[in-house]
């Protein structure tokens, strides 16, 4: 397997979304290739990092206030009507 | 290595309860819909338009778009996919309106195909969230992903951060599932690429010394 070829089924590998032999060629491929190994490795960690990111959470206090503005604005437009999309 | 485990979410039928619920007029279950997933939908629509005003718009404008059309979700995907397709809608109208003069859609910059060639390949530091204060991670992690195309950032946000399948994906963005699967392997290099010169290891002053190098954070 070339190093293109293993670049090309990265994202099943991570995903799991690979048939059993397949998944052994990559494993064979990263057995040797230190290189593809990193990629593999850092790829996976970039996905857990902006996984636990927590990045743009939603504060509690606004979150209330949508939340009310939200439901406010559906009584109105029950009232007045549906909308199109 | 494993495979990366997507996030779990509530069982279908409880969601599709409480749509069915909200259909014949019961707000409070419509309601519900909304502390389900009003972070998700902020998250989302926060990642694509890169600004908060805007994402708090598109939460309010979402939910009620969804729930002025609920009589016409046919109930053939989740709720959750549909209401997220709303909200990339809306989230990217408002980024259009913001950047007029770049016509941004979901198709934009798929053409250039070297963008993706993996060209850092030190390795990372065992634990490369660690290496920063918490502040200084939130701003290199959101001014990396800010970096991508939108239609790269979108896919990469519904797959692997918010945890829909590539199914799923493709249903919110209206786009073949090969199309999903080639724009998430481009954002996640990307990322990567971009990332790898904030987490590579850094040699120790043991290890620059020629000592044999344990604990290299």
């Amino acid at each position: 397997m070339k190093c293109s070829e293993f670049l090309n089924e990265l994202t099943n590998y991570l995903d799991g979304a690979l048939d059993d032999r397949t998944k052994s060629e990559l494993e064979d491929h990263l057995a040797w290739c230190h290189n593809c190994y990193v990629v593999c490795d850092t790829t996976r960690k970039t996905i857990e990092i902006y996984r636990n990111s927590e990045l743009y959470e939603l504060p509690d206090d606004l979150r209330g206030r949508l939340r009310s503005a939200i439901m406010s604005k559906c009584s109105l437009q029950k009232k007045s009507g549906p909308q199109s999309v | 290595m494993s495979a990366i485990q997507p996030n779990v979410r509530e069982p279908v039928s409880e969601e599709l309860a409480l749509v069915r619920a909200a259909k014949r007029g019961d707000d409070k279950a419509f309601e519900e819909l909304v502390r389900r997933y009003d972070r998700n939908v902020f998250r989302i629509a926060q990642h694509i338009t890169q600004n908060r005003e805007d994402a708090e718009d598109v939460v309010q404008d979402a939910f009620l778009k969804a729930y002025g059309n609920l009589a016409q979700f046919q109930e053939q995907s989740k709720f959750y996919t549909w209401l997220v397709r709303i909200a990339v809608n809306e989230a990217l109208m408002k980024l259009r309106r913001r950047r007029p003069e770049r016509m941004v859609s979901l198709d934009e910059d798929i053409k250039t195909e070297d963008d993706s060639v993996p060209r850092e390949v030190a390795d990372w530091s065992p634990n490369p969230e660690q290496m920063y204060k918490q502040a200084e991670l939130r701003e290199i992690l959101t001014r990396t992903i800010q970096g991508l195309p939108a239609g790269f950032r979108t896919v990469f946000v519904l797959r692997d951060v918010e945890g829909l399948s590539t199914e799923e994906t493709a249903q919110a963005l209206e786009l073949s599932i090969p199309a999903v699967k080639s724009r998430l392997l481009r954002a996640r290099l990307q990322l990567r690429e971009r990332l790898s010169r904030y987490f590579q290891k850094r040699a120790s002053a043991d290890e620059a010394n020629g000592a044999s190098g344990d604990g290299d954070q």
